[in-house]
């Protein structure tokens, strides 16, 4: 019960910050429609269905990077991240209050970019909305413990991509298979996906979160 | 290079910090070596030294944000710890009160409304209580940071520089207040000792 309101106090805090400071949400929008934007225009006539879902993906997952990137920047700037590891509450907490926040600025952008992919492309069905919300929980879980990872480093902007994109590899290709086509098992996959990582990021976040 | 470094909880009562032959490194440059405290509830150690002595790595040790290189450690539990860092550690976007509440809610602070409240009075912010901290001067967000660091009534206190960036009124009121925590265990680093020099039990100085 404590974890749980310690979660919920944190990622309100996380919520109501970009609320007040509207950085990362404007971005992650303006990103993700301009992508799809271009696409539109670059893509040929008659293009396939699968190419576009790969292009969707594409942008969704840099449109994913981009928030990453700004999830730890109040704790960056103002050394808040020693002030949050010295309370009693348990630091995996942190980490899941983050990994909300940034879910739910993916899920917005997400809200507006499926419909206008919709509209500039064709229809998305059932299984890709299923998938999309498979894949950000991994992209979200993966992506707070590498931003928490290059938080700490100098040249933390140029880390996070290096770290975070070969780990969501699978998660395109799992994205990309259940829209694609062979639904089911790629679905299944993604899941598998989401907690495993999931749950080692979960563990792990103590140790990122550590200084020696 | 052999290293061994070992952090505790602590198990007596009235003694608060022990550290013994207390080492830290950042790969060959030494920054402190064989530091041996004791500090008990009611004492201050006075740790001074020049910019760069090593006072900041010593706190953030005994605070259990920095892993000492060698030496054994015995601290409280983190509840019991309040630190003052260089950085205030406060959020810019949120106004005292939401700063406050976050801590109170992550430190278990019971009624720690009606503490923020006590403490914003007492440091002189309670009229600015709904006002955003980027809009506080240096001064300010210092007040706000003591109040966060006396927040949950920590039965040690490691104090950074406490005076920084205060006005005369508010290292008044933090003199004032350092008087009162008399049955705590405090640390304070500073390069500038005078005002805290009266009450000290303990000096340290880092060369």
């Amino acid at each position: 019960m404590t974890y749980a309101a310690d979660v919920a106090a944190l990622a309100r805090k996380d919520l109501l910050l970009e609320l007040r400071a509207k950085e990362t949400l404007p971005a992650m929008l303006l990103f993700v429609l301009s992508a799809l934007t271009v696409f539109h225009f670059a893509l040929p006539r008659g293009t396939g269905h699968t190419a576009a879902l790969g292009l969707l993906w594409v942008a969704l997952v840099f449109t994913a990077l981009l928030g990453l990137t700004r999830a730890f920047v109040p704790e960056r700037e103002q050394g808040l991240m020693d002030a949050l590891i010295l309370t009693p509450a348990d630091r995996s907490a942190i980490w899941l209050a983050k990994t909300l926040a940034v879910l739910a600025f993916l899920a917005v952008a997400e809200l507006v970019a499926l419909p206008a992919f919709g509209a500039f492309f064709s229809g998305i069905d059932g299984r890709t909305v299923g998938a999309v919300a498979l894949a950000d929980i991994g992209i979200c879980a993966v992506g707070t413990l590498t931003g928490a990872m290059a938080v700490a480093g100098r040249a933390r902007e140029l880390l996070l991509p290096l770290l975070f994109l070969p780990l969501a590899i699978p998660v395109i290709v799992g994205g990309v298979g259940a829209s694609a086509g062979a639904g089911g098992r790629y679905l299944a996959f993604l899941v598998l996906y989401d907690a495993i990582f999931g749950l080692l990021a979960w563990a792990s976040f103590e140790y990122v979160v550590a200084e020696t | 290079m052999h290293t061994r470094a070992c952090v505790r909880a602590r198990t007596t009562t009235t003694r608060m910090l022990t550290a013994h032959d207390l080492t830290k490194r950042f790969g060959v440059k030494r920054v402190f070596e064989h530091v041996e405290l004791r500090v008990a509830r009611g004492e201050l150690l006075l740790v001074t030294g020049p910019n760069g002595s090593g006072k900041t790595t010593l706190l953030r040790v005994l605070a259990g944000l920095a892993a000492p290189s060698r030496g054994t450690l015995e601290l409280p539990p983190r509840a019991e710890i309040g630190f003052l860092g260089h950085e205030p550690y406060v959020y810019r976007e949120l106004t005292p009160l939401e700063n406050l509440a976050l801590f109170g809610r992550l430190y278990r602070v019971p009624e720690h409304r009606e503490r923020s409240g006590m403490l914003l009075e007492r440091f002189g912010l309670w009229q600015v209580r709904h006002e955003r901290v980027s809009t506080f001067s240096r001064g300010m967000q210092q007040r706000l940071a003591l109040c966060r660091v006396l927040l949950h009534n920590p039965s040690l206190l490691l104090l950074d520089e406490p005076f920084n960036a205060l006005d005369a009124d508010g290292a008044e009121l933090l003199d004032q207040t350092l008087g009162e925590l008399s049955d705590r265990a405090l640390v304070v680093a500073t390069h500038d000792p005078g005002r805290v020099e009266r009450l000290a039990t303990q000096r340290l100085a880092f060369a």
